[in-house]
């Protein structure tokens, strides 16, 4: 009973991980090719040993070749750590407020507005990034809004540009940068401050001495929260960002279904793994820590 | 605190030209329409060990509260070495406090948190260091310095928490339950390593506990409070000794309270208790009028047990033992009076199986002297 317990997410893994991870980086060693699927070779067991053989002499490293000459990629690659790493910033700018804000509500009031952090997940993440749409679109809501109160003459545009694409991350990852936070802030015991408070400190000084730092495992595991899914997010620069908003995911779709090109789309998948590897290796290590910790 | 012999008393409350380093004048602290302290007014010496005694919940942390600058008085002022304290923030007061949850930085070390109220005051980082020596060393933690507050022990937690609360020398520290966490034995050393730090340090301790005591053991002065008010403040003898009412005669120690009214006054006050039964003689422990409703309270160790009459006494009862108790260096009696009051009689076991001739159901006499006792009003 107990195996089969811990026998299961690694079960989980190796069916939604580690298979889909083998095929890609398969594909990505291949050729493309006219044909159904779009690359070559394909393994034929049939053919024995030797049909086996010339199938693996047949895979090679000419697409991540391909991707270090041709300097689209890396500059969508840097592109989309520059979009993520100033989204994640933002986040963190509107989300520690809103969790601090939590932290000191009174407490009969903090299941309700926990409720309200996790609402939006309840309708669907796409029909929330349309909505932004007109919202920010030339004639959109606050277009209209600001022209009403007269803050501006002609409508701004935001629709189509890098701003749109931080509007629209920083409001679908806020929730996963506000819960890590809010549960640190939320054990933090109210006495600390009064202690710093009485050894000298001012209100701002006991917040920076006591109140980040106590934070601080929140404010890192929020920060690779939001962090990681944005590096490779598609959704939201392609509905929200213009021509100019260059982001790996959107390669990596365009690879795919635009130019059908499965094994080049399938390498800079395998690279934007590796990259990913990185800080989630260091998010692991910071759960890890605060674990320990509490202990 | 008690000094003896020809050594001179601390005793600054008796002196009137002494200028008292906290004055509490008239303060009421309301919470809504909650009074959580109801006109207290208490004046506070350098260097006392002044000890806040009362049941849970009778306001004492708050009067602390409003020491360290956490709550404002609603009525009342409080001063602090002549300074008036009203506008005063906490981080302005040469007050430092000792939290009933040690309140430690977790994520600082030991050493860190020593030094914190060091650093905030700008001092160089070598004094800093040569105080943070200092403190480490007045509470015997220098080879934790560099663990952190949950590597450590219950009790070297709360030593430390002291050592920071002492490290920036306030004139005032306030000490919230600081042994409320320990276990008994601990507790009782680290009451005399408290002392000790006292005395060493020069500096004026007041301290929060609802454990009588530890008060009566560590303390100069004792206030009683209950509900919010201020019952009486004297030192551990007088609050022993001279209670000024029924509520702390019973909330210090072990006390036989008899329960009637008022008799003669002279020398003593006289207390009648039965029908046709001799008045009980006491000292009056506060102003009482003749005919009105008081209670004698007397200590158990004062009580004389005999199988005979004691015919020199004027305050003789008897009665039938109910239950003996024998803990070794002395022995309790209850004795069933035939009124119904059941007297306790505790009886030093100074020789061995000396007086273990009474038993139970015997008919014993129990005396005591005339000063023995206190008539208390109510
Ligand atoms: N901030 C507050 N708001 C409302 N009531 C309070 C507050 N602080 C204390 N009290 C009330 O005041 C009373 C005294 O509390 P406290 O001073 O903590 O007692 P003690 O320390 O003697 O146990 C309690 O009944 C408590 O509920
Ligand atoms: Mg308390």
């Amino acid at each position: 009973m107990r195996r089969l317990l811990v026998g299961i997410p690694y079960l989980w893994l190796l069916v939604l991980f580690l298979v889909p991870f083998g095929i890609v980086a398969k594909i990505s060693l291949s050729d493309v090719a006219i044909a159904i699927p779009p690359y070559t070779p394909t393994l034929d067991l049939s053919g024995g040993w030797s049909a086996i053989r010339a199938y693996f002499a047949e895979l090679d490293f000419e697409n991540f070749a391909f991707l270090a000459s041709d300097d689209l990629y890396w500059k969508a690659y840097l592109s989309s750590l520059k979009i993520a790493a100033i989204s994640t910033f933002l986040t963190l700018l509107v989300g520690f407020p809103m969790a601090y804000a939590m932290a000191r509500a009174p407490a009969a009031w903090r299941p309700a507005l926990l409720m309200l952090v996790i609402l939006p997940f309840w309708t669907s993440f796409l029909i929330r990034v349309y909505a932004w749409i007109g919202i920010l679109s030339t004639e959109g809501f606050l277009n209209q809004f600001l022209l009403w109160i007269g803050v501006i003459n002609e409508p701004l545009t935001i629709l189509n540009t890098n701003l749109a694409v931080y509007i629209g991350i920083v409001y679908t990852y806020l929730p996963f940068m506000i819960l890590p936070i809010y549960s640190t802030l939320e054990k933090m015991d109210g006495s600390l401050l009064e202690a710093a408070e009485d050894l000298g400190c001012s209100r701002a000084q006991a917040f920076w001495l006591i109140t980040v730092p106590l934070a601080r495992p929140g404010i890192i595991a929020g920060s690779f929260l939001v962090f990681i899914p944005t590096l490779g997010e598609f959704v939201i620069p392609s509905l929200l960002g213009g021509s100019g908003t260059l982001m790996i995911g959107k390669v990596l779709w365009e690879e795919f279904f635009n130019n059908r090109d499965w094994p080049v789309a399938s390498a800079v998948a395998i690279i934007l793994l590796l990259i990913l590897i990185i800080p989630i290796v260091l998010f692991q290590k910071n759960q890890q820590r605060q674990a320990e910790a509490e202990k | 605190m008690a000094s003896s012999g020809q050594a001179e008393v601390f005793a600054p409350w008796e002196d009137p030209n002494e200028v008292p380093l906290i004055k509490i004048a008239g303060v009421t602290k309301r919470f809504g329409d909650f009074t959580a302290i109801d006109n207290v007014s208490i004046d506070i010496y350098r260097q006392e060990f002044f000890a806040l005694l009362g049941p849970s919940g009778c306001g004492k942390t708050t009067l602390m509260r409003m020491l360290a600058g956490f709550e404002t008085p609603s009525e009342g002022l409080i001063s602090i070495d002549g300074q008036d304290m009203g506008a005063v923030p906490p981080n302005q007061r040469a007050v430092n406090m000792m939290f009933q949850s040690y309140a430690l930085f977790p994520h600082l070390s030991v050493w860190d948190n020593i030094a914190f109220g060091l650093r905030r005051d700008g001092l160089s980082k070598d004094k800093v260091a040569a105080r943070v020596e200092e403190m480490l060393k007045l509470v015997q933690l220098g080879q934790f310095a560099r663990r952190k507050p949950h590597q450590i022990s219950g009790g070297q937690r709360q030593r430390v928490a002291l050592a920071r609360s002492l490290a920036k020398a306030p004139k005032l520290l306030l000490l919230d339950e600081p042994l409320g966490a320990l276990d008994k034995k601990l507790r009782q050393e680290t009451q005399f390593e408290l002392m000790d730090i006292q005395e060493k340090t020069g500096t004026t301790f007041v301290i929060v506990t609802h454990d009588q005591e530890e008060a009566m053991t560590v303390a100069s002065r004792v206030a009683v409070m209950d509900h919010g008010q201020l019952i009486q403040v004297a030192t551990p003898e007088v609050i022993y000794e001279q209670p000024n009412s029924v509520y702390v005669a019973d909330f210090i120690g072990d006390v036989n309270l008899i329960e009637g009214a008022v008799g003669a006054i002279g020398d003593g006050a006289e207390l009648l208790w039965a029908e046709g039964r001799a008045a009980l003689m006491g000292q009056p422990g506060a102003d009482l009028s003749k005919g009105s409703k008081a209670t004698f309270a007397i200590r158990p160790e004062k009580i004389a047990i005999s199988a005979e009459e004691p015919m020199d006494r004027r305050n003789r009862v008897q009665g039938k033992i109910l239950d003996i108790g024998y803990l070794g260096n002395l022995s309790t009696y209850h004795v069933e009076l035939p009124e119904g009051p059941v007297v306790k009689c505790e009886v030093g076991n100074r020789s061995r199986i000396e007086r273990r001739d009474f038993t139970w159901e015997d008919e014993v006499w129990l005396s005591w002297s005339d000063t023995a006792g206190l008539v208390l009003p109510g």
